[in-house]
């Protein structure tokens, strides 16, 4: 699948100050969501969701909370089945393989379709031993390539510099920003094809936060991302295609430009320029 | 264990006549009962060692390491009642570190939810039960099945292994140093348990995701993020029930056999501290330097029980703060 | 070394869906063998758990009857029973109870409320954790010390305060616990109506905390009740019929342990019929307080 990258034209000025990227056309979906439906229990929290994620591009879904942004997040890596009681129906078509189907490889699918979290999770464990942690579930290989491997992860994620001098040193031992970095690295060292973001910065001061949406940005070549964000400036900075959500619905989906200056819904309208939410 | 109130609680306002006197006798009351505790504990330890003194007096440091007890010739020594006292806990934290670790295991990640609640508090019923409940059932029920079934057994197989056959001889009797050390291990089993499974539900959800998240199988989980993370509060468990089994009287007074001497095979009787003063308790007179030594020795477990449980304590206080 | 960082160019063998897989299965299999190993534990938990009351509940049963509750010990072969242990055990938990959980309760209070953290407060919490879990056989020995020998005779006082001792830690860690779990700003609305610390404590922070206060005290109730070292060396045990506190007491747990020690079958039966009582006591207030503190959430 060809990647088509932006021209990098001044940003177009949008609603509330908002500063979208220029448009970029958008590739053919990676990740195909057909009338996904998801429930807690009785209570239906997404409704017929039909969304199409783009290879190696960013899509970016916004909302109030409460929306359903997180929920569909984690439907894409099946997170969802470790906790009883909730579940998904329909079609998440990812390779020909239906990602809320029963009869879905858990662990191939995570192994696809990796998760950077809110809080940084460091394992208790060193830095070196963390990312070789997510390797060894599912590649074998000899020591010196697991080097090259670790090394690549965490150059990757822009923090080769700053660890590879105390690799077996314990990873609780970084900074929050660091420390994210790090579980991006881990994520990515596993070579995974889609990567999810969940508010990846909303722990993060802002230098640490600009490092990673750089970093996101530089991704974006060889992982198809998803991202929920609350901070609607840093949708509008990263992400290629927007995806709104309200109530469980997805009310609109447009490339970032045209949905921070021409939103067609009026509900969007009001959510972007800070109406509610 | 709870989390404490973020700040401390609001100091009292400035006096005021009227509510002062109030203040200052209710503080003083809540004071004075902390007070009361800190005094309690000394006054065991002393009282121990002051009524235990004629028997360090006269055997001195030997005492501890003696195993001579011999109420005629008025010979005591720690000897016997300490090895046993620490064979057995040892033996019974090793039968039961496994399996309570299987049931904290099973409570907290592979059981459906339905399902732990009841599970959860069978275990915890357990741990309620009296040990005198435990000595009983240990004497009459577990005894008898280990001298017809499990002793000859034992004996027949592993008796003549070279190396460590010395272990496993002697008459199969039910009862002995290894019988006590199984009721023990069934006995502190449930403690266990229940404390790894509350230290294994403190993992912040985010973590075992996180680990998930990358494709790992619940076990992998276990072993890379949930035991890592919580391995000192474990240590921490295993050292609390070890306190426990080292004080315990009523499991293990029935079946260990109630004799004065080392054997060298698991299934040989021997004595604890405390069975040993629970047996011997009544037929030593007041004044004697038989009940002494008994107080010396109950000195010598309450400070072989106090290191434990104080690094216990240390282990499992300060939360790990990633 | 340095790595490409272009696009496109990952280091390492290439991905091999067959390794993977094989691995993935093999992976599965641990899991698979480890949860199973786990389950056989859970079970074997239970199964004792389950010999242990099935056997005392049917060897209970068959000692139990009317005279169990009518008569006081006897001699073996009359036909004896356990009243006077059974009350004995009452009065002295019951007295126990109520003279550790004052104590208990205020030192709480004081961690709660008034150590703020200081040495002396974190040194009355680590004496309680140890009196926790301390041998309850050197609690006997002490009060033997104190209050056996200079008065010339077990007691039933003794057996009480032996009993207290180990009731206060308890008290002291679920009042602690309880108290901590209600929220500053309670506490501080309180004071801003004008109202002396002490009343705030007493007359709300209590009051909010005491279904888990008295959810401590039957947790400690459950405990004391089947405690035998400490009675041996206090109360001793009594083969007649006594309520006298001066004088020696009997109690359940020491009868049983006598009765089942002896040759005689039919103490032997009785102890079974004993134990069966304690034990059945001792579940109803365990449970009895955890619905307690259910409800109360």
């Amino acid at each position: 699948m060809s990647t088509t990258t932006g021209t990098q034209a001044a940003p177009t000025q949008g609603f509330g100050g908002v500063q979208a990227r220029s448009e970029a056309a958008l590739n053919a979906p990676r990740i195909a969501i057909r009338s996904l439906d998801f429930f807690y229990g009785d209570n239906r929290a997404l409704k017929a969701i039909d969304f199409d994620i783009p290879d190696r591009q960013v899509s970016g879904m916004i909302g109030p909370s409460g929306c359903g942004k997180s929920t569909l997040l984690r439907v894409l890596n099946r997170m969802y089945s470790l906790y009883p009681g909730q579940r998904a129906t329909g079609e998440a078509m990812l390779d020909g393989m239906n990602i809320v189907a029963p009869d879905c490889d858990l662990n191939a699918l995570r192994a696809k379709v990796g998760m950077v979290f809110q809080k940084p999770t460091p394992f208790p464990m060193t830095i070196y031993e963390n990312i070789a942690f997510g390797v060894r579930l599912h590649e074998k290989m000899p020591k010196a390539q697991m080097d090259e491997r670790v090394e690549w992860a965490l150059a990757r994620a822009a923090i080769w510099g700053e660890v590879k001098d105390r690799l077996d040193t314990s990873a609780l031992g970084l900074s929050g920003g660091q420390q994210q970095r790090l579980c991006i690295a881990r994520t990515i060292a596993v070579r995974p094809e889609v990567i999810l973001f969940d508010e990846p910065t909303s722990a993060l001061d802002p230098i640490s936060t600009l490092k990673i949406e750089e970093l996101i940005d530089e991704l974006k070549r060889d992982f198809t991302i998803v991202i929920v964000t609350h901070n609607m400036q840093q949708a509008a900075r990263c992400a290629d295609q927007v995806a709104f959500f309200y109530l469980g619905e997805l009310i609109e989906v447009a490339p970032a430009a045209q949905m921070f200056t021409a939103p067609r819904h009026a509900k969007t309208q009001e959510y972007i320029t800070g109406r509610f939410g | 264990m709870s989390q404490a109130a973020t700040a401390s609680p609001p100091a009292a306002r400035p006096a005021a006549r009227r509510g002062n006197l109030g203040d200052t006798v209710f503080e003083w009351a809540c004071r004075g009962a902390g007070v009361f505790v800190l005094l309690l504990i000394g006054a065991i330890i002393i009282e121990l060692f002051i009524a235990g003194w004629p028997a360090f007096r006269i055997f001195g440091f030997a005492f501890i390491t003696s195993t001579d007890w011999d109420p005629v010739q008025e010979v005591f020594g720690a000897g016997v009642s300490i090895y046993g006292t620490v064979v057995t806990s040892v033996m019974a934290i090793m039968l039961a570190v496994p399996i309570a670790f299987g049931i904290a295991f099973f409570l907290t990640e592979l059981a459906p939810v339905w399902l732990r609640r009841p599970v959860g508090t069978a275990i915890e019923l357990l741990a309620a039960v009296p040990s005198i409940i435990y000595g009983m059932w240990g004497f009459f029920v577990i005894a008898p099945a280990f001298a017809k079934h499990v002793q000859p057994w034992i004996i027949d197989n592993a008796g003549e292994l070279p190396l460590v056959g010395f272990l496993f001889q002697g008459p199969p009797f039910g009862t002995g140093i290894f019988t006590a050390a199984f009721i023990l291990a069934i006995m502190i089993l449930p403690f266990i348990a229940a404390t790894m499974r509350d230290v294994f539900e403190q993992v912040p959800p985010v973590y075992k995701e996180s680990a998930y998240a990358l494709g790992a199988t619940t076990w992998e989980v276990m072993r890379g993020v949930v035991i890592p993370y919580t391995r000192i509060s474990v240590v921490g468990s295993v050292m609390l029930g070890l306190g426990r089994a080292l004080g315990e009287t009523m499991a293990v007074t029935f079946v260990i056999g109630n004799a004065n001497r080392i054997s060298s095979s698991v299934f040989g009787p021997g004595n604890t501290i405390a069975s040993l003063v629970a047996l011997e308790f009544g037929e030593s007179e007041i004044g004697t330097l038989r009940l002494a030594s008994l107080l010396a020795l109950g000195f010598i477990l309450f400070v072989l029980s106090f290191i434990v449980l104080a690094t216990s304590r240390w282990l499992l206080r300060p939360r790990l703060k990633a | 070394m340095s790595l490409s960082l272009a696009a496109g160019v990952v280091p390492g063998p290439r991905k091999d869906p067959a390794v993977a897989a094989a691995l993935g299965r093999r992976r599965k299999r641990a899991d698979a063998v480890i949860r199973l190993l786990c389950v056989a534990a859970t079970l074997i938990g239970l199964v004792f758990l389950a010999s242990i009351l099935i056997t005392l509940t049917t060897r209970g049963f068959e000692a139990m009857s009317l005279r169990v509750f009518t008569h006081t010990t006897a001699a073996p072969g009359s036909d004896g029973g356990l009243l006077n242990a059974i009350v004995g055990s009452l009065i002295q938990a019951l007295l126990g109870t109520a003279i550790g959980t004052p104590i208990g309760i205020l030192a709480g209070t004081y961690l709660a409320e008034y150590s703020q953290g200081s040495k002396f407060g974190n040194a009355v919490r680590f004496v309680s954790d140890i009196l926790l879990s301390a041998p309850s056989i050197l609690v006997g020995l002490f009060v033997y010390q104190i209050l056996v020998l200079p008065f010339g005779g077990f007691s039933g006082w003794a057996g009480a305060v032996a009993l207290a001792i180990i009731v206060i830690p308890v008290v002291i860690r679920t009042t602690e616990d309880m108290l901590q779990l209600i929220p500053n700003t309670l506490r501080e609305a309180v004071i801003a109506l004008g109202s002396p610390k002490w009343k705030m404590v007493v007359l709300v922070c209590w009051k909010a905390a005491m279904a888990g206060i008295i959810t401590g005290v039957l947790l400690a109730v459950a405990r004391v009740a089947g405690e035998t070292a400490p009675l041996l060396f206090t109360s001793l045990g009594n083969n007649a019929w006594s309520t006298d506190l001066a004088r020696p007491m009997a109690s359940l747990p020491v009868t049983i342990y006598s009765f089942a020690s002896s040759p005689f079958e039919d103490w032997i039966a009785l102890a079974w019929a004993g134990a069966l009582l304690i034990t059945l006591g001792v579940l109803a207030i365990n449970i009895l307080a955890r619905t307690l503190l259910r409800v109360s959430k």
